[in-house]
């Protein structure tokens, strides 16, 4: 199977047969309650016992809130998949749910979060699924808010399934540009399937706050047997399809024709690239000369 | 959605300056009984925009909280309750939240606003 990445936009992905594997796979449940808790040790809270106003990007059906409402925390949780937050009703999660697409930012008050988590949502925002979408300016768009929104010093901790170093570069990039500080601590690093990366960000200017934890298993330690067997359930880890299946282009007779050309010379215009003004001769036919 | 959740949230459509408050527009809510954590109400409150979360409180017909609060007013054990109430027990189930500068209403249905924006307004 390859990577539901390439499949379907996360909203299509993730539909009620998707979704109610999260409540019935317990292999599932187990993995992302493991994942999560990772990332809440990722996300070094002061050792208070105070509970702290948290965001999930991704939540899903509130698999990883679990483990935040288990650590007496409140959080606000974002997905785009309806039939997820469904599920997420049905487990009675007790943080809050908002539909919304993290990629078109997370429209909250600058300042007020005390901390972010994500289990593998964010590698989603690299994939342009609507004609309108643009992975640069949603990448950009999502890391500037969060970097708004999250207090200063607080820490956002997103777990990915890169498909290769591009994207893992691509989104390390925005985040930097956004004003974070940080890096990517890896776990298990030897092994295929249990590898998790996690994007550990620091909101505002380096400090001794913003050290980077070391990833487990760095030293060459394995994991133990049941962890090795572990992967996503969704099947992202192990899995080298790297290509997005290619779109049969419509061509007729006449060729793809101004239009297309046009369309093509915009889209490259708003990624930035330096693309020549469109004129009389842009996309005109050559005459047969012999 | 509870009232906290509210309080943070604003309107994220592009061009939008001061797309906060959302104005609250409930049909129906349900209070669920949490545990007051007085701790954790100190903790929030100076990233509260009172008059925000008052405003919103009157709209589920809550309005024992008072107009303003300063920080001094957290010692009071009856202040706490009400804030605690207002802030944590209270969610919307069914409304809408309606930027104040377009007009452009969220709808909230089985306690999830959705905050999905059209293509035109990212």
């Amino acid at each position: 199977m390859p990577r539901p990445e390439v499949q379907a936009p996360p909203e299509i992905f993730y539909n009620e047969t998707e979704a109610r594997k999260y409540t019935t796979s317990s292999r599932i449940i187990e993995i992302q309650a493991k994942i999560s808790e990772r990332a809440l040790e990722l996300l070094a809270l002061p050792n208070d016992g105070l509970p702290r106003l948290l965001l999930d990007i991704g939540c899903g059906s509130g698999l990883s809130g679990e483990t935040l409402s288990e650590n007496g925390h409140h959080w606000i949780g974002y997905d785009i998949s309806e039939s997820m937050l469904n599920v997420a009703l049905e487990r009675e999660a007790e943080g809050d749910l908002l539909l919304a697409d993290m990629g078109q930012g997370l429209g909250l008050r600058p300042g007020v979060v005390d901390g972010a988590i994500s289990i593998s949502a964010v590698q989603w925002l690299c994939y342009a699924d609507k004609s309108s979408h643009e992975p640069r300016m949603r990448l950009k768009a999502f890391f500037g808010s969060l970097y708004r929104c999250l207090a200063r010093g607080a820490r956002a901790v997103l777990q990915l399934y890169a498909e290769n170093m591009d994207q893992s570069e691509m989104i390390m990039m925005y985040a930097m540009r956004a004003g974070f500080a940080g890096g990517i601590v890896v776990d298990w690093p030897h092994s295929s399937k249990a590898r998790k990366a996690y994007l550990v960000l620091t909101c505002g200017p380096p400090s001794i706050q913003s050290y980077l934890p070391k990833g487990k298993g760095e030293d060459g330690a394995m994991c133990s047997e049941d962890e090795e067997s572990d992967d996503d359930g969704n099947q992202t880890v192990g899995i080298y399809d790297r290509t997005r299946p290619k779109k049969k282009a419509k061509i007729n007779k006449n060729g793809k024709g101004k239009e297309w050309v046009f369309k093509k010379k915009e889209q490259m215009r708003k990624k930035g690239y330096s693309v020549p003004p469109d004129t009389k001769y842009t996309a005109r036919k050559r005459k047969a000369h012999f | 959605m509870r009232l906290l959740t509210h309080n943070m949230l604003s309107c994220n459509i592009k061009g939008v300056t001061n797309g906060f408050p959302l104005r609250l527009e409930a049909e129906k809510w349900v209070e669920k009984e949490v545990e007051l954590n007085a701790d954790f109400l100190r903790h929030i409150f100076p990233k509260i925009e009172w008059k925000a979360l008052a405003g919103a409180a009157r709209a589920v017909d809550y309005c024992e909280l008072p107009e303003e609060a300063d920080a001094a007013m957290l010692d009071s054990e009856d202040f706490l309750r009400r804030f605690h109430h207002a802030l944590l027990e209270i969610h919307v189930e069914e409304g809408a939240l309606v930027c104040p500068e377009t007009g452009r209403g969220f709808p909230i249905t089985k306690g999830i606003p959705n905050m999905l924006l059209h293509e035109d307004e990212v």
